[in-house]
This record gives C-alpha cells, structure tokens and sequence, in this order.
C-alpha cells in the first residue's frame, strides 16, 4: 500500500495485516486485511467501537499483542524493514526506542511503590546504557517537557492527579526518543478540562520532536482537533481513511455520517437525535459481505454478500460498495 | 422561585463527609474537618422536565443524585418532593411510596445487573420488593410494557435471557425498563450512556426523551458532556466543587454562559463544528480542588484567570443574569 508519489517515505507500513483470536478452540478474526502507512511526524486517529480492532491493530504495530493472539497473514514494516511483531524477545530493541505506548488507565501502568522519577528514569538505563545519575537528569529533563516540576519526580503515582499520571506516561514514552507514540485511549478516564491539557500537550510535543502519531479513540470529536488523517473501523477493517478535514465535511461510508450524526453538535443548533439501527458487531457472529449491512440505511443486495475492497479515491479510501458503482456512473452517490 | 409545577426541589442542600482525624489530631484536640461534597445547591425540577446536571468529577453531582434517590442523607439542607419535606424520612416501608416515585439509572450495566438472575426476574425485582402488583398475570404484563417502553421488542424475546446474553445497549436498555416497570415520575440517571458505544449512545437517549413525551416523566441526567446535556435538556445545571456555578435554559448555557467556569468547559471540551461560544478565555491550569480543603472566597478562583480580590475574599452570590439564567460571579455585578 506504499505511494512514493506522497511527499514523504512512510515510517510505518502496515500491509495486508489480519490478526485471530483464539479463544475455547475457536478462531476469532480481530483485524482484517488492514493497510496504511504513517509518516514521520503525521497524527492519524483509528476511530471505532468496542470490537472494531483499533486496539489490536495497535498492539500489533507495537508487538504486544496477547499469548492467544496470531497473526495469520501482512507485514508490519519500520523504515522499509520488516518487524518481526509476533516475537516479543525480537521486538524488544525496537518498542520503546522507535515505538512508544501511551495507556489509558495511568494507574494501573505505573508502578505505584516506585517513585515517578526513578520509573521514568528506568528505560533510559536499560535501553540506551546510561549511568543512574545521567538517566535522573534525563528524567528530570523529561518531567520539565511534559510540564511537571522536576521536583515534583520524588511522588508516588497515587501522590498525583489522573492528568499528572498520564503526563508521567508520556515522559516514560518519550524517554528513548521514540519516533512514533501510539496514545490507546490516553484521554478517556480524564475529565474534559484535564483531557484538554493532555491533548494540547501531545500537539506541542508532536511538533517539538518530530512525532507520529496513533491515537486510538472512540470518540471522534477528539481527533477533529489533535490529528491529520482519521481511519474509521468497523468489525476488525478500515472502512474509511482519509484527512479530518475531509472526512468531517464530507463523510462517504455511510457509517462514518452515522457516526457523526450521533455527536450532539450545538454549532449547527440542531437537536436531532439520530440513532444507528441495531447493535455493533459480534466477532463470533460476523455478518457476511460488508460487515455494516444489518445496519445501513442504504445498503443493497451486493452488500449483504460481496465485502467492499477499500477503494482509493484521490488520497482517500473508502470500503463501501455505493461508490464502487459510482466509480463507474457517477450517479447516486448521496442517494 | 416556587413552582406549583415543581415536581423536585432542593432547598440548600448539603452534604459533609466527616474527616477521621489521626490519634495527634484527636490528642490535641483539633477538628479534622469535613469532605464538603455538596455544599449548598438549590434546584428544582419540574414534572415533564429534564435537568442535566454537569460537572468534572469531584463536583458532587452523583452526591446529589443519591440525595434525590435517598441513597445518602444531607448533613444540611431539604428535599422536597412535591412540596412534601422528604429530608428525614428513613427505613425502607416509609420510603416505599418514595422510592415507588423517583428511580435511578446507574451508569455500569455490567454491575447494576444480577448475573444469575433473568431480565424477567431483574425487571419484575422492583414491582415486588415495592408490592405493586396482585398476580402473575398482572407481574408479567408490567414487566412486558416495562422491556417495551425502554426498546426492548418484542418482549417476549428478552424476558428469559440472562444479562450475558445481551449486549451493552441492551444490558442499559434492561436497566432502564427496571426503574420504568414502577412507572416512576422522577429517574436520576447518572451517567447512562457514558460506558455504552458511541453508536447505541442515541439510541438511549431517544428512549429517555420518548419516556418524557409519552409519560410527562422528569429526569435528571448527570453528565459530565456539555454537548450531550445541550441536545436531551431544557435546563442545564453547572456544577464545580460541591456548588451550582451557573443555571439556565441549555441554550443560554450553551450559546451564553456567563461563569468563566462554563464557558472554560465549553472551550475545553473538542467539537467538530467549532466551538459556538466564541468566548474568549484562556485554558485553565490545574484541576478540581480537594472538596476537603475548598478555597476560600469563590471556589474557583484560584483557577479563574479572571480572579480579582473580591473573589479571593467573598463567596459570590447566585444573581438571576437572564431569563430563569443564574450565575454564582462576581463578574456578574460589574
């Protein structure tokens, strides 16, 4: 899925990637089929229900993903080489050094019988050889970038605010200076205010140190205002790609307008409340075709056994069997 | 303002967790002081209203929720339930016609569902426990109008399903057809769809508004998502540290906050058309105090980047700033 004609050579490529589940003897596909490519200093949201993969394809990129996990076809590739994502011992030199983690629950991430500073300082002295007193200064220089007092490095984690945990798994992420950051959710615990903050934090640092951006999210109005490019997911695939800009003004996948539809939006002062048919997927019980037919108001006889391929369209992509025809006709697209 | 129509009303509310002083505090002597959780609120709902109550967490707005549902006792303050002085009534039989009236939706259906118990038995719990129905004829069609009313069709099809058996929406759906099959006149819903999927987010909600249309049933709905409160509320309810800041019909709450504190919520929180209130205000530092050590003066001050002297020094006032529009600032007389 490489475009050398794009300004950039990709940091990341993900190609063709499909991760199982297995679970009781049971075969569950989590993500299919699932290509894109990051490039450096690009933020791009994976936005998507519970069950729609964004996690899993995150957790692959980064080669965590559980013991019952397989990937059973794709490639991950960093600078042009292939990561070898199913072999945690092999991917040990590569996560944290090129690909950081930021969790959602700072809690249960942080160590709480250590302090933060000797936490943060931890994978500067594995990782990059440092001495204990050049991985403290390093870590007191990481808590001033992430704007806590390096004073402040002597608390336990439950000495501090859910904002200032998720600031100090920030600064942990960044330690081995990391190319690419991928946020799982690194806002939904906190409170609207907080969550501001943390954002706004990510933006200056993405651009402060050159880094690509994966936030995972299922809240779509987040990545409105901290990313570039949004991937919408349902039922383990990328439906729709494209950037915010776009995607927001002019949604294609009739999922992707739902979805937005469903996001009260006091700028347009209009109090419809639009619900989405029926319920998300079960991986267990995966409709045939494409995945979101049950549902959509305009699905047709193709959609309910043929999946849509994820088309191009310019530097968009969209896997939904009404543009495939409209590729040929240009009729009907917002019928 | 009294209202003849006021179905709920909260008459300075208060509610102070007492503070366990350690063994020197208790050898000197010295108070240990009080978590103020809700300190001081007036609200009032009126039949076929719905109220959002919005706040960051640590305002006190589930503290009120269980105040209304008589899950916690004010330290201070009355609950009037149709004008009836509900503040001290306790036990479980003087509360049955109480509780009968007002219902709770809780925001985790996953833990507010028996497991081994079937929607049947989870719905029909409340009819039973309160003595509302003669028969089992009389039990099920309840229970069936109950699992209707709140999207669950046809019935039939749910009643002997057991809670894993059922997706989150639908879990919700069953939780909310438990506090319907009573046929309440209030429902305190915290935080219902916060937990749920995007997608199934309207969908609950719609069964909350159709509840209010068909029922002229009042609701509470404590959220702490200002653009969700806008779309299901007629009136908006700003909390911040144990007190109302700012009250007022959802559009002027929206469209015209007058508390530095709502309109830094509003900023704060993104949106994919902009943001309507074009407000100017500078992000907030910091975060919510502790509700045991609340500053002095307006409680918000040291975050308000608006703060002058008087705030540092006097609690504000509520003033009437609009049209039923309340605010709690000092900003407000100037």
């Amino acid at each position: 899925m490489t475009n050398s004609s794009q300004d950039k050579a990709p940091l990341l490529e993900i190609d063709r990637l499909s991760v199982d589940y297995g679970l009781k003897g049971v075969s569950l596909r989590a993500i299919d089929d699932v290509s894109f490519a990051l490039r450096p200093g690009e933020a791009v949201g994976l936005v998507g229900e519970s069950g729609s993969g964004k996690t899993t394809t995150a957790m692959a990129i980064a080669g965590l993903l559980s013991p019952n996990a397989r990937v059973s076809s794709g490639v991950v590739r960093y600078r042009g080489n292939r990561l070898p994502i199913d072999d945690d011992a092999a991917m040990r030199p590569h996560r944290w050094s090129e690909t950081s983690v930021v969790f959602q629950g700072a809690m249960n991430a942080l160590n709480p019988v250590h302090r933060v500073m000797k936490q943060i300082a931890e994978p500067c002295v594995l990782k990059l050889g440092m001495s204990r007193s050049e991985a403290t200064a390093r870590a007191r220089e990481l808590l001033e970038l992430v704007g806590i007092p390096a004073d402040r490095g002597v608390a336990y984690p439950h000495e501090l605010s859910g904002g200032m945990r998720q600031r100090v798994m920030i600064a942990m992420a960044l330690a081995c200076r990391p190319s690419i950051i991928i946020g799982d959710e690194p806002t939904t615990a906190l409170d609207v205010i907080t969550q501001a903050q943390i954002l706004k934090l990510l933006g200056e640092l993405r651009s402060q140190l050159n880094l690509a951006l994966i936030l995972i999210t299922h809240d779509l109005s987040v990545v409105a205002e901290s990313c570039d490019r949004v991937m919408i997911m349902y039922a383990g695939r990328i439906v729709e790609d494209g950037t915010v800009a776009e995607i927001f003004a002019n949604p294609k996948h009739p999922y992707t307008r739902l979805l937005i539809d469903t996001i009260p939006n006091p700028a347009n002062g209009k109090k419809i409340i639009r619900p989405i048919p029926g319920d998300p997927p079960n991986l267990i019980s995966r409709p045939p075709g494409c995945a979101f037919h049950p549902r959509c108001p305009s699905a047709m006889g193709v959609c309910a056994t043929e999946v849509p391929g994820l088309d191009k369209f310019g530097r968009a992509r969209v896997a939904c069997h009404l543009h495939r025809s409209s590729q040929e006709d240009k009729v009907a697209i917002h019928a | 303002m009294p209202d003849a129509a006021d179905i709920l009303r909260l008459e300075s509310i208060k509610v102070h967790f007492p503070i366990q002083g350690g063994l020197f505090d208790r050898v000197l002597n010295r108070p240990a002081g009080a978590v103020r959780a809700v300190d001081g609120i007036d609200l009032n709902v009126r039949r076929g209203e719905i109220v959002a109550l919005v706040g960051e967490s640590g305002s006190g707005k589930t503290t009120v929720g269980r105040v209304i549902t008589k899950l916690a006792q004010p330290t201070g303050g009355r609950l009037l339930f149709e004008g009836r002085d509900m503040t001290s009534v306790q036990g479980t039989s003087a509360l049955r016609p109480y509780r009968h009236r007002v219902q709770m939706i809780f925001q985790d259906a996953y833990q507010a569902l028996n497991p081994r118990h079937t929607v049947f038995d989870i719905v029909a719990e409340p009819l039973r426990s309160l003595r509302l129905v003669k028969n089992g004829t009389q039990l099920a069609e309840r229970v069936s109008e109950a699992l209707a009313a709140a999207g669950l069709n046809p019935p039939g099809d749910f009643v002997s399903r057991f809670p894993h058996e059922l997706s989150g929406g639908q879990r919700q759906r069953v939780v909310i057809a438990g506090a319907l099959a009573v046929r309440p006149e209030l429902i305190v819903a915290d935080e219902p769809v916060s937990m749920l999927d995007v997608s199934i987010r309207a969908q609950i909600l719609q069964v909350l508004i159709d509840l209010r249309d068909k029922y002229n049933m009042a609701l509470l709905f404590i959220t702490h998502d200002l653009p969700l409160a806008w779309l299901i509320a007629d009136r908006i309810a700003v909390l911040y540290l144990g007190r109302l800041v700012e009250i007022g019909s959802a559009d002027e709450i929206t469209f015209n906050p007058r508390h530095p504190y709502t309109i830094a919520l509003r900023n704060a929180t993104p949106q994919i058309g902009g943001n309507p209130c074009r407000a100017e205000l500078p992000a907030l530092q910091g975060e919510v105090p502790s509700a045991a050590r609340v500053p002095k003066g307006c409680r918000f001050h040291p975050r308000c980047p608006l703060a002058f002297d008087r705030c540092r020094q006097e609690e504000p006032p509520t003033v009437e700033v609009g049209s039923r529009h309340m605010s709690a600032c000092w900003l407000n007389e100037r």
